[in-house]
């Protein structure tokens, strides 16, 4: 081990890690494999966060330790347990510990029209500029670097799904990403280009196959071209245990609108960092976010919504659920660049407290270089109204159900905007199902 | 016989006593309009009955059939069968009045016991198609945007979805133009021919004429000062509350 990645900074990705996944990966071009040595020396060299770190205000540190991970072993769809959605899907992809483990492609008319939905393997392939080009593209500047950089160290495989012009499609494309067994260290990754006009909805499931402490560091990103309208779910429902990063990032060119709602309730410590870069006249980004947070779970969210050219506008509600000891943080920025007249750019966060002992920390800010915009940012937190609790008590219902059923009416300002019933209803379910898992007054999980 | 009996019954918020030493028994398939000027403590009686958790019972006692309901939950004392018509009904964003309806009537389920969806909303359209109301409310936010009197016939779809045995009535009738309150007044006197019973808080003989009470009340800083049949209301009508003032109140 050399002296640059002492054990305390690496925890269980050291250099004979790295080198055991480069030889693994021989096969990949040149260009991905310097990607992977950059990002492996990048990983190293930077620090941990600290204390005095702006970026990682109010975030648990000694949570966010590497040991006891590892690059896990291939499994197989049977051992996953996999449960439906319920909803009808353009098409799926599977990937279990890294690796695809079961699909269903798109329609031969879709695909004859040139659509990709692929693995990035596979994608590769048939298709290497491409990839190239837009395969990790995006910088990720809100913190997580380090961890960013192991992704691209170690990502082996994920989602590619590129969609020519014009293409519409009206279904969702899912794809699931699972981690399996104690220790199972993950490396999700969905890319997503849409060229001019297209419309489409794209949907990650974050799932563990069991209750495993697993780690997750994973990463999205979306490129919408002009006058493409894209809907990107993200449904986060990763073990109690689980420590995850995730780094999303969006771009939309001219005309585009891009819409996406993270859906966070599981993982013991969670870190969410996303970008909207407007790059173009016309260009809209809508980012939205739903948490539930229980026990003593921890939801990190930072936010950058930049505004790169004139007449572009962007639009952010993050609303969290906080019950137990739970904690959440968000932290936002709007930029504006400063040839960016004429932005209109949103951004709110609502923190629903259920719970005396929870922890709901807000950061907005404004960074603004022109002078023609219009920027506002608000938070709040705020209890259930007790009034509108005791107008469903006075109907039958009880204290508990009052509460689950005002914290959905909390929920659905965010929910109605996907517009986009079974998916609506889906995602409902999931946020249901966590409830019922662990009802308000249940102890919290260990930490 | 099914009754509920308001005994003596003393309420205050915060320090402050509101209702002070209020009797009065509503049996079953009875009609009691109480009456009295703003600030008299109506309301506040019919939330204390509610279990309103603002409200204070300093003394006295509320019966259900013999048995005391102060101990209880307010969601305990809805499905005991008491129902309060709030005068001011909250507003509840993002809960549909479809899906609260439901949670209300799955409520009252047995432990284990589905509802049966079909036979729900079956139920919920010939209550709305009683009351005319659009079946498109039933994905409407709960009261959020309505108008005043569409609040009003939204308290009584709850109240006819989910049969209660005491409805206590606050002010139902504000807010309802004349039609309103002709489906609305045919829609309690449906419920009472099944045996609902009664508590109408009203300012105005104006709905008696379409609920005819058995027993009218007039309400004077927290007591009932003077109880009678429905010709009281059109005395006090007549009289206005300077008769009550001057007449009925104790000096
Ligand atoms: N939450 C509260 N805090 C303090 N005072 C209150 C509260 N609610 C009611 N009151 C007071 O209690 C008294 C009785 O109010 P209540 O609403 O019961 O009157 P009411 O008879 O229903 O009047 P109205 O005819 O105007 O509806 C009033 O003086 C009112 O100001
Ligand atoms: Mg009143």
């Amino acid at each position: 081990m050399s002296v640059t990645t002492p054990d305390s900074v690496v925890g269980s990705f050291t250099a004979e890690v790295f080198d055991a996944h480069l030889a693994s990966v021989a096969h990949l071009p040149a260009w991905w494999l310097d990607r992977k040595r950059e990002a492996w020396a990048r990983f190293c060299a930077l620090p941990l966060p600290k204390r005095t770190d702006e970026a990682w205000r109010f975030a648990t540190l000694t949570g966010l330790k590497l040991d006891g991970y590892a690059l896990p072993a291939p499994v197989t769809a049977a051992g996953l347990g996999h449960t439906p959605i319920g909803i009808a899907k353009a098409g799926r992809l599977v990937f279990a510990n890294n690796r695809l483990v079961a699909s269903d492609p798109v329609a031969a008319a879709l695909a004859e029209r040139g659509v990709i939905f692929e693995t990035l393997q596979n994608a590769l392939r048939k298709h290497g500029d491409l990839v190239k080009s837009h395969l990790l593209a995006q910088p990720a500047t809100l913190g997580a670097e380090k961890f960013s950089a192991l992704h691209t160290a170690l990502l082996d495989d994920g989602a590619f799904i590129f969609l020519p012009k014009g293409v519409e499609i009206a279904d969702p494309l899912a794809v699931f990403h699972y981690a399996a067994g104690a220790g199972a260290a993950v490396f999700p990754h969905t890319l997503v280009i849409a060229e001019q006009d297209t419309r489409a909805t794209i949907v990650d499931f974050f799932r563990s196959a069991d209750a495993g402490a697993h780690f997750a560091c994973g990463r999205n990103d979306l490129y919408a071209s002009h006058g493409a309208q894209l809907t990107y779910v993200a449904a986060q429902t990763w073990s109690r245990e689980t420590l995850s990063f995730q780094s999303n990032s969006t771009v939309a060119r001219r005309d585009a609108r891009v819409l996406s709602l993270n859906l966070h309730l599981g993982g013991r410590q969670s870190r969410h960092e996303s970008h909207s870069q407007l790059q173009a006249p016309g260009a809209h980004s809508e980012m939205l976010a739903l948490t539930v947070a229980h026990g003593a779970q921890e939801f990190d969210q930072r936010t950058r919504q930049i505004h790169q050219a004139p007449h572009t506008s962007s639009n952010l509600l993050y609303k969290n659920a906080l019950l137990g000891r739970s904690k959440t943080i968000f932290s936002g920025l709007i930029v504006v660049d400063p040839d960016a007249q004429k932005t209109d750019a949103y951004q709110s966060n609502r923190n629903l407290m259920l719970s005396d002992d929870a922890e709901a920390n807000s950061l907005p800010g404004l960074e603004i270089q022109a002078n023609d915009v219009r920027c506002s940012h608000g938070a709040t937190s705020s209890r259930i109204d007790p009034e509108q609790e005791f107008y469903l008590q006075a109907r039958g219902i009880a204290k508990d159900a009052a509460d689950e059923l005002l914290t959905f009416g909390f929920f659905e300002e965010v929910l109605s905007k996907l517009g986009h019933e079974p998916l609506h209803d889906a995602l409902r379910d999931l946020v249901k199902a966590k409830f019922q898992a662990q009802p308000a007054a249940a102890a919290p999980s260990p930490a | 016989m099914s009754q509920l009996e308001i005994k003596d019954l003393h309420i205050s918020i915060g320090d402050k006593p509101i209702v002070k030493g209020l009797t009065l028994t509503v049996r079953r398939g009875e009609v009691h309009a109480l009456m009295g000027p703003n600030g008299t403590g109506k309301s506040t009686l019919a939330k204390a009955i509610a279990g309103h958790p603002s409200y204070t019972i300093t003394s006295g006692e509320v019966l259900l059939d013999g048995r005391s309901i102060l101990a209880m939950h307010p969601d305990e004392r809805a499905r005991a069968g008491i129902f309060l018509a709030f005068q001011y009904p909250s507003e509840i964003p993002g809960v549909s009045i479809a899906n609260f309806l439901r949670a209300a009537v799955q409520a009252r389920l047995g432990e284990g016991e589905e509802l049966d969806a079909t036979a729900y909303y079956k139920r919920l359209y010939s209550k709305m198609d009683l009351l005319q109301i659009d079946r498109k409310f039933t994905s409407r936010s709960v009261n959020d945007g309505f108008s005043g009197g569409e609040k009003k016939r939204c308290e009584i779809l709850q109240m006819a979805m989910l049969e209660p045995a005491f409805a206590l009535m606050d002010e139902t009738d504000s807010g309802l133009d004349i039609d309103a309150l002709r489906i609305v007044a045919d829609g309690v006197n449906a419920l009472r021919s099944t045996n609902l019973g009664v508590l109408m808080i009203t300012h105005y003989q104006r709905l008696l004429g379409y609920i005819v009470p058995d027993h009218v009340h007039v309400m004077w800083d927290g007591r009932i000062v003077k109880s009678g049949d429905k010709s009281l209301a059109l005395e006090l009508e007549a009289k206005g509350y300077d008769w009550v003032k001057n007449e009925l109140v104790p000096a």
